[in-house]
């Protein structure tokens, strides 16, 4: 059993009206500090996959033909081994960034 | 005029799937269906309208959900085969998740949701969707609504080239009400069987409700039908 983290953005050269309105937001409470913000959606999945590279492949897969759209939004991902397969470890094993 | 047989996709939160049926059945006498999400076959229908509203609580993102319902990859074949299919507003949206226009709708620039009357200039009267603007009626502009929070049409800088260049810009808003692209509206597909615009046609097909300038929309689209 895996546990993927996936989080979708705007893709960088997009202007993310929201992520700017909660940014002077920031400001306005007095945080002149922040220099970006940008807003986005955090998924998680439980999946079970025979290997860890069957999950990357199969999470990769659901993130690019469902969970993000490629025309406006980038995703990145965490896997980790929840139950481990006979020669698996627990714990984060993968990240990866697709843009 | 041959005789067009219509049919509106009804997702699970459509809700101008009505207003299109009324404009068809009632303002332009028209044979029309309403065919449900589950169905897996658009059976006799020659136009295939993907109306607006809210399908599947706009959950995800806009349109993500609907592409994948058992009638749309009947639509997706149907459009690929030539036939004529509209999508307006989260229509639009629909047609663009599944692949059949290029780009996406982003949440509109000023992050509201816009619902008001807008003017829309024809850039092309050529297509199948417009030809009805020429002749007698010889009509550049018309006063449509809009009602989105999504509308802010965008695609990269070859897209966007293709489209200008190929006249696929098909309408353009003139006071950009949502920061879309070049003032885009409505595009069509390579093939130009396939039509998106985020503007209501449907709502703006007889003057009791304000006005008729969609009402050329289906005009053309009967004008053209084999």
């Amino acid at each position: 059993m895996y546990l993927a983290k996936i989080k979708v953005t705007l893709r960088k050269s997009i202007l993310d009206p929201q992520g700017k309105a909660v940014e002077h937001s920031i400001l306005s409470l007095g945080y002149k500090n922040i220099e970006d913000t940008r807003v986005g959606k955090y998924i998680e999945l439980k999946l079970n996959a025979a290997s860890e590279d069957e999950a990357k492949k199969i999470v990769k897969e659901v993130a690019s033909k469902l969970l993000a759209n490629p025309v406006m939004e980038d995703f990145e991902y965490e896997l980790e081994c929840l139950i481990p397969s006979k020669n698996g470890n627990s714990g984060k094993i993968h990240a990866g960034k697709v843009h | 005029m041959s005789k067009a047989k219509f049919g509106i996709i009804v997702f699970p939160g459509s809700n101008c799937d009505h207003d299109a049926y009324h404009a068809l059945k009632h303002v332009l006498n028209q044979d029309v269906e309403f065919l449900w999400h589950k169905e897996s076959s658009i059976g006799d229908r020659n136009v295939i309208i993907v109306p607006g509203g809210f399908s599947y609580g706009d959950y995800l993102r806009c349109g993500a959900i609907a592409k994948f319902s058992g009638i749309m990859k009947d639509v997706v074949r149907f459009s690929g085969n030539g036939g004529t299919v509209i999508g307006i507003c989260n229509g639009f949206q629909i047609v663009c998740e599944s692949g059949l226009l290029p780009g996406a709708l982003l949440r509109n620039a000023s992050l509201k949701f816009i619902c008001k009357n807008v003017t829309l200039n024809i850039e092309n009267k050529k297509t199948i969707f417009t030809s009805a603007f020429n002749g007698n009626v010889n009509v550049d502009k018309i006063v449509v609504p809009i009602a989105h929070a999504e509308g802010n049409y965008f695609c990269d800088d070859n897209t966007l080239k293709e489209l200008e260049d190929s006249g696929r810009i098909v309408f353009r808003y003139e006071d950009n009400p949502n920061g879309s692209i070049n003032n885009i509206a409505g595009i069509v597909n390579k093939g130009g069987n396939v039509l998106g615009m985020m503007p209501h046609p449907e709502r703006a097909s007889e003057d009791i409700v304000g006005g008729h300038g969609g009402r050329y929309i289906f005009e053309s689209i009967l004008q053209n039908l084999n």
